[in-house]
């Protein structure tokens, strides 16, 4: 639990976060077009009535969509509603071609889930699926500034996870956030591009008194952060910000605030004063969703081991710690991969956590084309030696000591510390791996005679 | 005069070839050129449609000339729904069921005025001036399909497509005399047509006869995957209920003591005993008051409108907002109203509920009757100008067709008696449980040619 000290007061933070994640189907959420924003060459080429909002134009649910939602849901531990359905939020903005989003209103996909983090359980509220806006460019063309649209991006599946206040500091929303993206690449649902706004991040923050025994009666919403470093540094900044404000016996305005990533701190975007009338009701096009136990059963059994309990795992049977395998487990051929790499370290004097250390350090390749015997030689020859003969050692080390007199001499006035400038000279004249040490001895040896 | 054969009619002579398409054509245009200035019935004329049909000849519907509502998308045809905000809105799509009609060698003749994004029972609401009613132009044709059934009843077509929410193809085709079948919600897709209250819309035909509604009803109705509404069920041959007759079916006959009726309940009463004469049993029965339906729908048509509407913000077609027309700013205002924070529970929620209500009680009711019968709207054509003042005149209009209309159920409505003095015609209003659309064919048909109301069979 992170708090605050003030010269009056001590806070604590209160905070919630959203997330929204494009879903990476073949086809958009409402519609047969491809769904593929970031790869598309032009502007609205990935268009049609339907995400174009021409009159007449009717949506049909992507089946995918709704299935990976689900599955998203039993990997945060979450309920499924057996009976669902989407609604319209009618709200005007230019890239909502429609004047309504598709989305869900009270009875989600999935609810009541939760995550483990390392500074304690954050509870899931609920997930549900929408479809994305348009994309809105704002460009100086002739002369004139204009607002171009692209839809290439409307109707793209998104899905929006939501927790409850119960973030208690800016790093567990970092780790949070970071995990969330993790459990999503490794289910293969989503890319989670945050630059490109394939993921999205929006932090509720308050502050409440450490005595304080119910929520604050305010929340500062915190947009556009994309990534989980901003997160971490926004919530930071809010809780600077806001323990000012309470201080002087005054309440934080209500309102959506940005965050600028070049000056470091959040700004004011729109006031949050009365809550937002989006008009939610059932979507006449789309009939309500339902599933049977067996749907969900069958989703559920589906699901890989998932990242959490392979990090436990691994640390038990291999001894890999936990820093190394929070950036292994990416994906499940890479973790496959790897693991089957540390069963080939049975009765190795080299251990499955130096493996692991050297993936994330040495960078060696863990792409599916690899193999574990292959990942292996690479890894035990970064600790093996080249076959060099002692002669051919002397006869590098007596040319590099012949080409640096001066050195020599400063050795011998007691300078050691030149001895590793010899070795290092030395190593690069041999150009194979040999033994420091061996070379250490021999220099000194061929020095001091 | 060509343009006067019915859809069956106009088939069978291509097919002996008695008829050509040429012929054809000739006088339906001519029939257009001589009305439409003072009717106002087609907004845009299909230019291609002659050349289009000579190419269709040897596919079931052979070319004939159709008039569709100008809330369906047509590729490369103008499309409005009768708002200037639509003004020069050329789709680059086509809608499933114009799509289904020209698969099957239908031709789009134009496209008919209709009250602006069909809000409305009147065509008065329409941007671009009002359709009059072809059996007496002092009076209107009712709508929102009111350009379709005028067109129709103004043989300046062979048939024509309109769409429903509640009323909005039966009731023009009760006040123009013709035949108009709404089919079960789900049956026709939506897909390519301009939403109006997303959760009633049903596309249907609008016919000389009967038997024209269910030959043209095979060949619109269909599954379709851009409509996740629109139902997974085979289409039967809906022409294979004609002449069977009615003996020993069980009809009720709804609304029969509703207040406000009492100037038509003599004269549709009357009627009603053609059915025991065909030996039918007729019981009037009590359902749920009608006047319920119409709160309700207003508040769920409303709340969709105010939703559907959003798209017209001015950024992409070229005119503003201030284009709506007055019934569109009021209707987008309540609905914005009930689906409000606060007030959604009691307006929209509470309609919802008192519709499932609705739904209960038809289903009731058919435990007991094959199909339940009431006059279509409260009257005749009400004159020109009458909606003035009226805000809530489509839905009183409606009254009688709401509670159905919500339910999902098909029905027809056919000329079932005509006044002398004004020309003008009754509709009768015959529904049948979800997807028997048949039984509603086989109890109109058996009406009609019982009776010497339809114009065009006799």
């Amino acid at each position: 639990m992170k708090t605050i000290k003030t010269n009056k007061n001590e806070y604590q933070l209160i905070c919630g976060i959203e997330i929204h994640a494009e879903l990476k189907t073949d086809s958009k959420m409402f519609c047969g077009c491809k769904n593929d924003p970031f790869g598309a060459k032009e502007p609205n080429i990935y268009t049609c009535p339907v995400c174009l909002g021409m009159p007449g134009g009717l949506p049909t649910a992507n089946k995918k969509a709704i299935e990976w939602t689900i599955k998203v849901g039993l990997a945060l531990k979450c309920k499924i509603n057996l009976f669902s359905k989407f609604d319209r939020k009618n709200y005007f903005y230019p890239d909502l071609p429609k004047a309504y989003q598709i989305s869900q209103y009270d009875i989600p996909f999935c609810f009541d889930g939760v995550l483990e983090t390392s500074y304690g359980p954050v509870k899931i509220t609920r997930i549900h699926l929408e479809e994305d806006t348009g994309k809105l460019l704002h460009k100086v063309i002739n002369g004139k500034k204009v607002s171009l649209i692209d839809f290439n991006r409307s109707g793209v599946p998104l899905i929006e996870i939501v927790t409850e206040p119960e973030i208690y500091s800016p790093e567990q929303a970092k780790e949070y956030g970071k995990k969330i993206r993790q459990i999503l690449r490794y289910l293969e649902v989503a890319d989670c591009d945050m630059d490109q706004g394939g993921m999205r991040l929006e932090a509720n923050i308050s502050l409440a008194k450490i005595d304080q025994e119910n929520l604050p009666n305010y929340k500062v919403e915190v947009k556009n952060i994309n990534s989980f470093k901003f997160a971490e540094q926004a919530i930071s900044f809010e809780m600077i910000r806001q323990a000012k404000i309470l201080d002087n016996d005054e309440i934080p305005v209500q309102e959506t605030r940005g965050w600028d990533s070049n000056k470091s701190m959040t700004f004011s975007q729109r006031s949050k004063e009365d809550a937002e009338d989006y008009r939610y009701f059932p979507d006449p096009d789309l009939p309500p969703i339902r599933f049977s136990r067996e749907n969900v059963d069958f989703i559920e059994q589906s699901l890989p081991e998932l990242p959490a309990n392979i990090a436990s795992r691994w640390f038990e049977e291999y001894k890999v710690e936990e820093r190394y395998s929070a950036q292994l487990i990416t994906d499940i051929q890479s973790a496959n991969l790897i693991e089957e790499s540390f069963n080939l370290l049975i009765n190795d004097s080299l251990t499955p956590n130096q493996l692991a250390s050297a993936i994330v350090n040495k960078k060696i390749d863990i792409s599916r084309e690899n193999k574990a015997s292959n990942i292996i030689t690479t890894f035990k020859s970064l600790f093996q030696l080249d076959d060099v003969s002692q002669d051919e050692i002397l006869k590098k080390i007596n040319i590099v000591l012949s080409q640096n007199s001066d050195a020599v001499k400063k050795f011998q006035t007691g300078e050691t510390k030149v001895l590793g400038f010899f070795i290092g000279q030395t190593a690069r004249l041999i150009g194979k791996k040999v033994d420091a040490n061996l070379l250490s001895t021999l220099i000194i040896q061929e020095l001091n005679k | 005069m060509n343009n006067k054969l019915t859809l069956k009619k106009a088939l069978d002579k291509l097919n002996d070839k008695s008829l050509t398409l040429e012929e054809l054509y000739n006088d339906i245009n001519s029939s257009i050129e001589s009305q439409n200035k003072k009717l106002n019935v087609y907004l845009t004329l299909n230019r291609d449609a002659f050349e289009t049909a000579n190419t269709n000849l040897n596919k079931p519907l052979k070319g004939i000339p159709i008039a569709l509502k100008d809330n369906y998308c047509t590729k490369d045809l103008r499309t409005t729904a009768s708002s200037i905000i639509l003004d020069n809105f050329i789709p680059t799509f086509e809608s499933t069921v114009s799509k289904n009609l020209k698969n099957s060698g239908g031709v789009i003749l134009g496209k008919t005025n209709m009250d602006a994004w069909a809000h409305g029972s009147s065509t008065e609401t329409s941007q671009y001036g009002r359709t009059l009613n072809p059996l007496n132009t002092e009076y209107l044709p009712g709508g929102s399909s009111g350009g379709s059934a005028a067109a129709v009843a103004a043989d300046m077509c062979i048939a024509s497509l309109g769409t429903e929410t509640a009323g909005s193809i039966r009731q023009p085709a009760a006040w123009c005399g013709v035949v108009g079948l709404k089919p079960t919600y789900g049956r026709c897709s939506r897909y390519g047509i301009i939403a109006m209250a997303s959760s009633t819309d049903s596309p249907g035909p609008i016919t000389k006869t009967v038997e024209d509604s269910a030959i043209l009803l095979n060949y619109l109705a269909g599954h379709d995957p851009l409509d996740s509404t629109s139902a997974q069920i085979s289409i039967p041959d809906f022409t294979k209920t004609l002449n069977l007759g009615v003996k020993n079916l069980k009809i009720g006959y709804l609304y029969k003591d509703l207040k406000g009726l009492d100037e038509i309940t003599k004269i549709f009463s009357e009627q009603m005993q053609v059915f025991e004469t065909l030996g039918a049993t007729v019981d009037v029965v009590n359902a749920i008051n009608p006047k319920h339906g119409v709160s309700v729908y207003t508040i769920v048509q409303r709340g969709e409108v105010s939703s559907n509407l959003g798209r017209y913000d001015g950024i992409r077609f070229g005119k503003n907002r201030s284009n709506f027309g007055d019934e569109a700013k009021r209707r987008i205002m309540i609905g914005t109203y009930t689906l409000s924070k606060g007030y959604a529970d009691q307006y929209y929620n509470t309609a919802q509920k008192v519709r499932t209500l609705y739904i209960q009680d038809f289903k009731k009711l058919f435990k007991t009757y094959d199909v339940l019968i009431s006059p279509t709207s409260p009257g005749y054509a009400k004159k020109i100008g009458a909606t003035q003042g009226q805000a809530m005149f489509g839905e009183l209009e409606d009254l009688l067709l709401e509670a159905s209309s919500l339910s999902g159920l098909p029905g027809i409505s056919i000329p079932c008696y005509k006044d002398d003095k004004t020309n003008l015609y009754l509709g009768m209003n015959i529904v049948a449980p979800m997807y028997r659309e048949d039984l509603v064919i086989q109890v109109a048909d058996a009406f009609e040619k019982a009776t010497k109301w339809n114009r065009w069979r006799n």
